[in-house]
This record gives C-alpha cells, structure tokens and sequence, in this order.
C-alpha cells in the first residue's frame, strides 16, 4: 500500500478544482453517487457545466465563497498506482495551509493559467516548493484552449518559471512542463489532439511513472525514540525495546550505533515489527529495536550508525515560514517541536524577510508577519540532534508553538 | 539468523508512528471502538505499535442500543481475546435521564444522539486523546481534518481555523479541557482497509459478509427488517435478499447492498469494482450536503 503523495497549488481560478475533477473523471474515479451529487448542485446553481469544486471544497464555508481555505486530501488510483492529492488553497492568506498539504508531498502541480502567466501567487507557489525542496515538479500551464493553443504561449511561461528555478538555491529539482486544458481534458489523461507540437506526456501518465522511492531524498539514518517498550510479561520479561521510525537510511542487525545526546555506542541486537524479527529495515519503516548493552534510553533520543553522526545543537540558524496572526520578533519566547523532541526557544535574532519573488532579501526586519517567510537564529533549552533540512528533511525540520495559545505559529527549516 | 528484510508498507508505518506519539503525548487516550472494519483496523494497529506489550489503553464503545447484534458480540469476543479494558457508555442513558431526545418518524436514528453520550464519557473519565478510525476518503468534510484534531469544552471542530499540521510533527499541545480526536488511518481509502484486513487475515463481524436477510426498500436503499429498530411502513414489502452491509452504524441509518461477497476475496473486488461510495448507504449523510461538518462542529466523532 505504498502511495504517492502530491500537492496542487495554483491562483485562484486557474482551475485547480477542474483539473482534479478531470483527473478523477477520466480515470474513473468518481462512483456513480458523488458524481451524481456533483450534477445535481451545479445544475441548482445554475451552471451549464460540471463544477468539480463541489467534489473537493468539503466546508460549507468555501462552497459558500467559491474558494478553497483548507487542504483537502483526495485519493484515486489507477490500474498502475494509488495516488492522494493534497488540494491546497491559493489565497495569500491561507499559505499555511498550503504548507501544511505540500510539506507530505512527494511531488507537485503548480497551475497558470495560460492567459495570465506567471502571477504573483506563482512565485509565491513555486517558492514554496523550493524551500520544501520537492524534488518533482509539475508545471501545469492550463487554459490552453483559451489561447489558441499557442506554443509560443507555452515557450514564454516554460522561459519564465526556468528563469525563477535558476536562481533557485534548490538544484535538483525536476521540472516538467505539461500545456492542457483541463476544462476539456486535453493532456490530462488524454494527449491533445490541439497540440501536435508538444511531444511530452500526460499529466497522468507523468505522475504514474513516477516512483515515491526515487524522489525521496537517501540520507544518513535517523531513528528518534518515540517510546521505550517495556512489556514486563513472563515472556518478555526482560525485554527493552525502542519504538520509533526509520527515517533517512536502512539500518541492521549488528549496526554499530551511537545513543544520542549521551553518545554511548552499542550495537543493534535485534529488530521487531509485530511478531516477526527482520534482518534489515528500511527508511520509512515503524519499527521496535533492541540494543546488546543496557543503556539508558528514553523518548526524544536519537541512534544513529557511529559513522553518521548529526550534529548536536543549542543554538540554530534557521528559515522559517511564519503561520501566525501575531507577528515573530526577536526576543520571543516558544515551544520547539522537532520531530518527536520537545524543547523551548527564544527567538535570538530576526535576520531577514526573504522575498517569495526570488528576487532577494530584505536585512534586520522588526517582525515577520503571517505567511512571510525569514532567516532567524534560534537559542534553545537544551541540545536537539539535528541536520540541515538540504540534508535531512525530517531531522532538518521543525514547528514553533506558541505557549499561550498551544497553536502551531510557524514552521522552520534548519540551515 | 533470519536474513528477512522488512519491506516498507508506508500508510501502515505512518499509523503506527501516530499511536505511539498518541501514547507518548497524551496522559489519557482511549480508542473509540464501534466494532466497524475501520476501528478494527484501529486495533490491530495498535497491537503491532506496542507489540510484545499490551495496547496501553482502553477501548471504548458509544452504544446506540440500536447496534447489529453481530457487532456487539464480536466487539466482546475481541476484547477478551485480547485482554484489553472495554467501557461501554449508552445512548439511552442519555435518554432515560433527559439529556437527548430521541428522534421520531420515518428517519429516526439515534446517530446523532452519540455526541452527548460520547461528550460525557470523555468528561467522565477525562480522556484528552481519542483515537477513532475516520478516513479522509469517506466523506469531503472530514478530507479537510487533521490527524491531531483539536476540540474544545464542548467538543467542538473550529474548521475554519484548523492548525497547520506540517510533515510528520504532531502537536499534542492542549489546554484544559480541551482534548484531541485522533485519526491514525486518516490516508487509508476504504480498499485499502479491506486490503489490510485480508492481508492481515483479521476477523470482522458476519455482517460485512453476504448473507440472507430480510429487507425492504425505501429511497433506492435496502434496509433490514429483522429488527424493530428500523421503521417501516406496513406497505414496505418484506423480501429476503443477498446482502452484506459496507459499513455498521447504527442500524436505523445503515443500508445493506445487494452482493454474492461471502468472503474476504470477494469482498476486495467487490469494492475495487464498485461504482458507489462507501456512505452511498449512509442515509444519516444524505440529510444535507453539509450533514458531516455540522455533526463535526457539535463533537460527533
């Protein structure tokens, strides 16, 4: 049951929600029921069209304003993959949001429309996707059919976006460029018969070639403690097992490990999931472990391979994309979340708003505000094992919690 | 020694990893179990999320006093062989001392009655996590909730202002009084439940199966007559019929489906080749468009 996961971003009407209803119309993925429903509702609003919208827009509140606030998780498969598709919002407002649906993803769309170009929410979009470093990235340049289907059309908008990605700090990225029209299903899942000069695939058939294992970024291995099992039963009497996730790397019976933030070493004894032992687990993987000596471990620790060691921080410089109404300043106080290691952190310097543009920096800004994105430098409460999120995204990451309300503010990338 | 390598099943791994984080952040949880494939999923997660130890809390079932009587009997056979706590807390409880009134009429079901049962067990026991077995792909409301999904005193879903909930980082963070619903297989589609369940080879109630059953039809929707539960006009015919239900509510509100599914095999490619969603058959979400996000606002599971 391996999934690929994929986030949807794109201005407001450029045809997001049309573009996952003819996904999941052509692969025949809406039963008979909801499309019903969908007929319905759009005849009573009196559209001579089906307003796939109403499939993914699940609040009373966005069918109401005919925008999407929140992240709606859609699921359809076709014969060779399963896929879900995070529909992130497009409005400014709501960028949290859409970094909530995008930070899971494997791969993404970023919708233009064709008419318009590239927008501000484009940049916006697309900068995103950079400072998540999403390794496969669909531009979907849409509303073909509205320009003539024009290639030069597309030559312009291809030129612009590998213009941004130029001066993107992330490399490598893959990017495809897809001309359709979702409207009328062109290059969706069907090759257009409007656009004999474009020899590319289908959106379709591009995303299922794609393999979740290929895109995810091999690093070092991590595996932080979630908890210690200690069954105490006559069977399992002596047993000390620590359960947590592979992240990064694979790991092995006879690995030799080092405990982290006490750096003792020890060696991988044994291996469980459920009932059974394995040799090997890989990245991804819950599983429970247990180690030849007996040392003191506990929630929030880390084992690594000796060999591979993070790096071992009371202060961070980090990037980070702010998600709260009231605004970061220097001298704050929060919670740190990293990973499942919980720390405090006082906010020592605001260093820059960075410019979801590309087009630069500005220097020694008072406050960030919500949805800016920043460089900051963090001093924390004690040490937390980290890596630089180019290097380690789940140990390169991080949320800042704000501890009077217990919302999640902002979310940060470690440099 | 074994030279196995454990191959990775992601939407599993990634379940598990919620339980224990549940375990590890919360003081109290409890697993909202209504004997339905979806929480029995629940539970065979937690089982290997804790595995040699025991799942660290209790199962708790809202009882409509309109369940089929195969649930609750599969619901005790379960819990005994597993030797975990079961707290039952009853609707009519509810409605014996005044609390809710029960519905009447032609669509009456004590569906939504569950809230304020469920909103005083978890007062009562001061539960702060409750995991429940809801899945983003059942319904276009709950495609839009967290995993860790906050509820107030009066446990209360604020859509509109949902905390973002990025990569793998779960916040547990909550005040007093406060609790959080939590939904480990939020990523499954109801093909991979049953997927899962015949891989898994877990037992499930007989009613997911095909069997013979009397029912009528109302509305283009088959429902049992077996029971007095379900009200029926007189001139609703009775007929007996091949049918398995897809999902097991609360008996008034869940419809069968016609089907020759009589076991697991046939059961996944039945729903592989279905051409209607999962709560087609629901008739409690055909209320309104927005019948779900409503039940949600007010602390329906």
């Amino acid at each position: 049951m391996n999934v690929l996961k994929i986030a949807t971003a794109g201005s407001v009407d450029d045809g997001k929600s049309t573009l996952i209803g003819r996904l999941l119309y052509d692969t025949k993925s809406l039963t008979d029921d909801k499309l019903e429903a969908i007929e319905e509702k759009s005849k009573q609003r009196g559209f001579d069209y089906l307003d796939f919208s109403l499939a993914t827009d699940g609040l009373v509140a966005e069918r109401e304003q005919g925008i999407t606030i929140d992240v709606a998780h859609i699921y359809f498969s076709t014969r060779k993959k399963s896929f879900i598709i995070a529909d992130t919002p497009g409005h400014i407002e709501y960028t949290r949001n859409m970094v909530t649906g995008a930070s899971t993803a494997q791969a993404s769309i970023v919708l233009i429309d064709a008419r318009n170009g590239v927008v501000e929410q484009t940049y916006r979009h697309f900068f995103i996707n950079n400072l998540l470093r999403i390794k496969d990235v669909v531009i979907a340049i849409n509303k073909m059919d509205l320009v003539n289907f024009s290639e030069e059309k597309y030559n312009i908008i291809k030129g612009e976006i590998e213009y941004l990605a130029s001066k993107s700090e992330y490399k490598n990225q893959n990017l495809t460029f897809i001309p359709m029209s979702a409207l009328d299903g062109d290059n969706v899942v069907i090759p257009s018969e409007n656009m004999s000069w474009y020899k590319g695939e289908t959106l379709l058939h591009h995303l299922e070639r794609l393999d979740a294992e290929d895109i995810s970024e091999v690093s070092q291995t991590r595996f932080p403690v979630q908890t210690v099992i200690r069954p105490k039963t006559q069977d399992y009497h002596d047993f000390r097992g620590y359960a947590g996730k592979i992240y990064g790397g694979d790991f092995e019976v006879g690995d030799e490990v080092s405990v982290l933030p006490s750096q003792t070493k020890s060696t991988i004894k044994s291996i469980h999931f459920f009932n059974e032992e394995f040799a090997k687990a890989k990245s991804g993987s819950s599983v429970t472990i247990t180690l030849d000596d007996n040392v003191n471990v506990s929630r929030g620790d880390m084992l690594v391979k000796v060999a591979e060691q993070p790096t071992i921080a009371k202060q961070l410089n980090a990037t980070i994309c702010w998600m709260d109404s009231a605004p970061l300043q220097a001298s704050q106080k929060y919670y740190i979340k990293h990973g499942v290691n919980d720390a405090q952190a006082k906010i020592t310097k605001l260093n820059t708003i960075i410019k979801t543009d590309f087009s630069g920096k500005i220097e020694n800004p008072s406050a960030l505000e919500l949805n800016q994105i920043g460089d900051i430098q963090l001093k924390l409460s004690k040490p937390l094992l980290v890596d630089a999120y180019n290097q380690n995204k789940s140990n390169g990451s991080f949320i800042l919690i704000n501890p009077k309300t217990n919302n999640t503010v902002g979310v940060g990338f470690i440099r | 020694m074994n030279q196995k390598t454990l191959q990775v099943d992601a939407l599993e791994s990634e379940a598990i990893y919620i339980f224990r984080e549940v375990v590890a952040q919360f003081e109290k949880p409890v697993l909202l179990f209504s004997g339905g494939k979806d929480s029995i999923t629940l539970v065979r997660l937690a089982q290997k999320a804790f595995f040699p130890a025991k799942i660290p809390f209790p199962l708790m079932h809202i009882d409509t006093g309109h369940n089929f009587p195969e649930t609750i009997e599969f619901r005790d056979w379960l819990t005994q062989e597993l030797g975990v706590e079961l707290i039952v807390r009853n609707v009519q409880d509810n409605i014996d001392n005044g609390t809710v009134k029960e519905e009447t009429g032609r669509y009456a079901s004590r569906n939504m009655l569950q809230t304020e049962t469920l909103l005083d067990a978890i007062e009562e026991f001061g539960f702060d996590a409750c995991i429940g077995g809801a899945r983003r792909d059942e319904e276009k409301a709950r495609a839009k909730e967290r995993i860790f999904s906050v509820r107030d005193d009066f446990g209360q879903w604020d859509e509109k202002n949902q905390r973002p909930e990025v990569f793998d980082i779960l916040n547990g963070k909550i005040d007093l009084g406060q609790n959080v619903r939590v939904f480990p297989i939020s990523n499954w589609t109801e093909l991979d439940v049953w997927s899962y369940i015949k891989k898994e080879n877990i037992e499930i109630p007989s009613i997911y199966f095909a069997h013979k059953r009397k029912t009528f039809l109302r509305d283009g929707l088959i429902w049992s007559a077996d029971d007095e539960v379900v009200f029926r006009d007189e001139e609703e015919e009775v007929l007996e019929r091949m049918v398995r239900f897809r999902t097991v509510g609360d008996m008034s509100c869940t419809a069968a489906v016609l089907s020759d599914a009589v076991d697991i095999t046939k059961v996944v490619e039945e729903i592989r080749d279905s051409s209607i969603s999962e709560r087609g058959a629901r008739i409690d979400d055909k209320r309104s468009e927005a019948a779900m996000e409503k039940r949600k606002q007010q602390g329906y599971f």
